[in-house]
């Protein structure tokens, strides 16, 4: 029954994109490029869920632990560091270059376009790419 | 610099609408599973396969099926929006290995940051996001009006 309902979360997730226009490419470089066509229909989508995100998580946050009386797995570190900016960078110039973001391209792969599929075959390299020499040297010279 | 605004393909309630499920949805894996619905955190760690907890893929699997699905199931009751991408396949590669490697190295992408840490008041997330939107707005400049798209 978790799983169903992790299952549901994922697939709210992706109607919500699907809706929202974020799972376009086209409708997410015309949001991107100011000096184009600008289409600030974007923005909404945060203003949209940031509400709902604060009000939930503050709930759940209040509560402590899952509707299953499970930890809740939260982000441990607050400190603001040079990867989280550079990673920042390096993914918004691949964002605005082909209009995905790592979700809306898994809905897109789902619908069968082809061109979805390159891109989330270069992103798991990309990820592969970071998480095992990368992220090695990283571990290495600096203790977590 | 003037500002024109694409009023023909203006969406805003659609865009809220979709943006209160996003919401909704990071809410309900929060809520029943206790995890941060951030896509590259989900995706990257079904490529983890060593020192990996018990449990580890089951809720991985089920929410990216969640996501790959969800243009099927909304096509049985409406019709799906069509992505248009326009990118040739040099620059979806070079954008995919961006992405991959940018959202590890910074730790999320627009949900993990942007919808979850952001609601969250995360100092973290708020700068994640400032760096990739800043970077997503000068990077559209200058691929498509520097070097011409």
């Amino acid at each position: 029954m978790q799983t169903l309902f992790v299952f549901v979360s994922g697939l709210v997730f992706g109607i919500g994109l699907i809706i929202s226009g974020m799972s376009n490419p086209a409708k997410v470089i015309h949001f991107l490029d100011i000096a184009g066509q600008w289409d600030p229909s974007l923005a909404f989508v945060m203003l949209g869920a940031i509400p709902v995100s604060f009000v939930g998580f503050r709930l759940i946050e209040k509560r402590g632990q899952t509707v299953y009386q499970e930890p809740l797995h939260l982000p441990g570190t607050n400190r603001v560091n040079r990867s989280l900016v550079v990673g920042g960078f390096i993914f918004g110039a691949g964002w605005a270059m082909a209009g995905f973001c790592p979700g809306p391209a898994l809905v897109a792969l789902g619908a069968g376009y082809g061109k979805a599929l390159v891109f989330v075959l270069a992103m798991i390299a990309g990820i592969l790419i970071h998480d095992i020499p990368f992220k090695g040297l990283m571990n290495k010279s600096q203790p977590a | 610099m003037g500002i024109t605004i694409d009023w023909a393909n203006f969406t805003p309630w659609l865009s809220l609408f979709g943006g209160v499920l996003i919401g909704l949805a990071s809410v309900m894996l929060m809520a029943f599973k206790g995890r941060i619905a951030g896509i590259s955190g989900v995706v990257g760690g079904l490529l983890q396969f060593s020192n990996v907890p018990r449990g580890h893929f089951s809720w991985r699997l089920a929410f990216v099926l969640g996501l790959l699905l969800s243009s099927a199931i909304y096509g049985l009751v409406w019709q799906v929006p069509l992505s248009v991408i326009d990118s040739g396949y040099p620059l979806l590669i070079l954008a995919g290995l961006l992405v991959g490697f940018g959202t590890r190295m910074g730790s999320g992408c627009t949900s993990g940051h942007a919808v979850c840490g952001v609601g969250r008041l995360s100092p973290r997330s708020m700068v994640a996001t400032l760096s990739f939107m800043a970077s997503g707005f000068a990077t559209a400049y200058l691929v498509f009006h520097v070097f011409g798209g």
